[in-house]
């Protein structure tokens, strides 16, 4: 199962939720305000460094580029752009983009 | 018309955005097509089966009763998340539907085996 997360890890509680509820081995996909959560000074207060044990963790380079954050990624998410992100939604038999 | 499992998740509360509501009407479009539709609660979406909720004042439909007609739509799979209601001082009995109580890791296996998930 792919999940999707748009939202800052800071504002809501949507990523919170999510790394609850996705099932190990599952991939997560960070997009728009959510790559925040990747970032080297946004990891561990997010929750993706320890879910990056269990979880395959993305986030899509140009909302990453965007923001500024290019290069400040935590090790261990792999980058995307929007070609990767069609490739993971078809590679996956479903997904969830939480609200 | 293949059958396809249809997961409707549901984690705002009832009146503060239209989530609820459209959440409600897409179920019973879903039902309409006679496909296999279940709804969780997570988080905020517990409140939307609080009993006892009486919108009249702030000049909104009380859409809550709805959930009460689901079975009439053959919508009987409701699940609440333990951990989301446990962290806001409720119990089933404090709900207006007949409701199965999961983990979280029981509702993330019911999550991972739908073809269909929609946020709401």
């Amino acid at each position: 199962m792919l999940h999707i997360v748009n939202k800052s890890h800071a504002q809501t509680s949507s990523l919170q939720s999510c790394l609850r509820l996705a099932k190990a081995g599952s991939a997560l996909l960070l997009i728009e305000d959510a790559v925040y959560a990747a970032t080297q000074a946004g990891a561990a207060g997010s929750g993706i460094a320890d879910a990056m044990t269990r979880l395959k963790v993305y986030a899509l380079q140009p909302d990453v580029e965007a923001r500024g954050m290019a290069g400040k990624l935590v090790d261990g998410v792999t980058p995307v752009d929007y070609a990767g992100f069609v490739d993971l939604v078809a590679e996956h038999p479903n997904n969830q983009s939480w609200l | 018309m293949a059958v396809k499992k249809f997961m409707f998740v549901n984690r705002k509360a009832p009146f503060g955005t239209i989530y609820a509501l459209e959440s409600l009407e897409v179920v019973l479009i879903a039902a309409t097509f006679d496909q296999d539709v279940s709804l969780v609660f997570i988080d905020d979406g517990v409140y939307e089966l609080v009993k006892g909720q009486d919108s009249k004042a702030i000049g909104i439909k009380n859409h809550s009763r709805t959930y009460r007609a689901l079975d009439g739509y053959d919508v009987e799979k409701l699940y609440v998340e333990r951990e989301s209601m446990a962290a806001r001082g409720l119990t089933e009995d404090d709900l207006l539907v007949d409701v199965e109580v999961l983990s979280s890791a029981e509702m993330a296996d019911l999550m991972a085996e739908q073809d269909v998930v929609l946020s709401f």
